[in-house]
């Protein structure tokens, strides 16, 4: 058998209670065990985080750069979904 | 062929400061100098344990063994990000670790050096990872997306490899005779080392203009040694050790201290191969190599028989 640096694994850490996990980087681990301890121990040597997730990298699936502006078009010509589209009269309050 | 168009592009979003993504356009010579320059730096991260490595059992307390022990997994991280960070660029681990072992690639100068007494240890986290800082500090407003977050990140543990090594040389500048003698005589031979480590002088480092508009490079090699003279010196001053540079002296005027002259060919001799260590270092790191195989393939097929498991249950 060829030997192997192992698969690679995503991960995520959330570093405070009621926030969302963010990305730290990525291990190489033979299993979602092994990725866990080895996240650990790489991503969280000075309590940087409280719970941590690990994602085989193989399973993300991104969108593509290069069509960055035709993906996200739809949302650029929608400005009635920010709340300063609408004009309230002056005087009205808490709206 | 790379249009003229995609590179114009590419070098407008580095001058608005916009970080280079792994997925996005860049030029070939780019992507190449970046691998060259990444896994340099990693390969540096993880032979630097060996030099450190071999005093963890020799410490002279527990406090300084927990502490020495707690810095080389640092290093062993900060090896971690960088070929993680490396590999974004299209290459595996596998391929970076084969360039290391077969002397492809080149990890920094400063780790070809014996560490022979425990001042060395203190020398090294107060020199070597105190040059390592001034570059890696200058790196990470680099341009490139990856290198840039594991420079940040790593810049943030490094202060504490460079004030416990400064610490251990205090406590011995401060201690007997012989403790003092000690300090000094590891400072004496890590001295001309940790400025060298910095990079041949701007005079003798080639095509640095276009990696310096590029942002690969962020500073040239003499402004970040200048840098680090400047602080250093006066730390050594403060614990009574003298800098074994003869020819060392301040100029008022400029602000600057001025040091006597580098001896390059040594430099260029340690480069090449023929260090004091660095037969030693590429064997122990191949060797650490050869004995962690079993481990990795037992992980595998332990991972492969649970997967199975899971299936038929
Ligand atoms: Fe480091
Ligand atoms: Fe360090």
């Amino acid at each position: 058998m060829a030997d192997t640096q192992l698969p690679v694994w995503e991960v995520f850490i959330q570093a405070n209670p009621g926030i969302a996990h963010k990305h730290a980087g990525n291990v190489h681990a033979a299993d979602a065990e092994m990725a866990l301890q080895n996240a650990r121990d790489v991503y969280s040597r000075r309590s940087e985080g409280m719970n941590i997730w690990v994602v085989p990298a193989n399973a993300i699936t991104a969108s593509s750069p290069e069509d960055q502006g035709a993906f996200f078009e739809p949302s650029n010509d929608k400005p009635y979904r920010h709340p300063t589209f609408y004009k309230i009269p002056e005087g009205v309050k808490y709206l | 062929m790379e249009d003229a168009k995609q590179i114009e592009a590419f070098e407008a979003k580095i001058v608005s400061g916009v970080k280079i993504e792994p997925k996005d356009w860049m030029p070939e010579a780019y992507r190449k100098q970046l691998i060259r320059m990444m896994s340099q730096h990693a390969h540096s991260e993880i032979v630097g344990m060996l030099p450190e490595g071999n005093w963890i059992t020799r410490a002279p307390n527990l406090r300084r063994k927990a502490i020495l022990l707690a810095k080389v997994q640092d290093e062993a991280g900060h090896g971690l990000y960088l070929y993680s960070a490396t590999e974004t660029l299209g290459i595996d681990r596998t391929e970076l670790l084969e360039q290391l072992h077969s002397g492809k690639a080149k990890y920094s100068s400063i780790f070809n050096y014996p560490t022979l007494t425990w001042a060395d240890i203190g020398a090294i986290g107060w020199l070597v990872d105190g040059a390592a800082i001034m570059n890696q500090t200058a790196l990470a407003r680099g341009s490139y997306g990856p290198y840039s977050r594991a420079m940040v990140r790593i810049c943030k543990e490094e202060s504490f490899h460079n004030r416990q090594g400064y610490e251990i040389m205090m406590h011995l500048a401060q201690g007997t005779a012989e403790q003092k003698a000690m300090a000094q005589d590891a400072f004496n031979r890590w001295w001309w080392p940790s400025i060298m480590m910095l990079g041949p002088s701007d005079d003798k480092s080639p095509n640095s203009d276009q990696l310096m508009r590029w942002k690969v490079k962020m500073e040239s090699n003499d402004a970040i040694r200048q840098r680090f003279i400047d602080r250093t010196v006066p730390q050594a001053d403060f614990i009574g050790l003298t800098v074994p540079d003869k020819d060392l002296k301040f100029n008022e005027e400029t602000g600057h201290y001025e040091h006597g002259p580098i001896n390059w060919d040594e430099f260029f001799e340690v480069i090449k191969g023929n260090g004091p260590c660095n037969a030693k270092r590429l064997k122990d790191r191949k060797d650490a190599d050869i004995k962690g195989r079993w481990v990795r393939e037992a992980a595998l097929a332990y991972a492969k028989k649970r997967a199975k498991e899971k299936e038929v249950a």
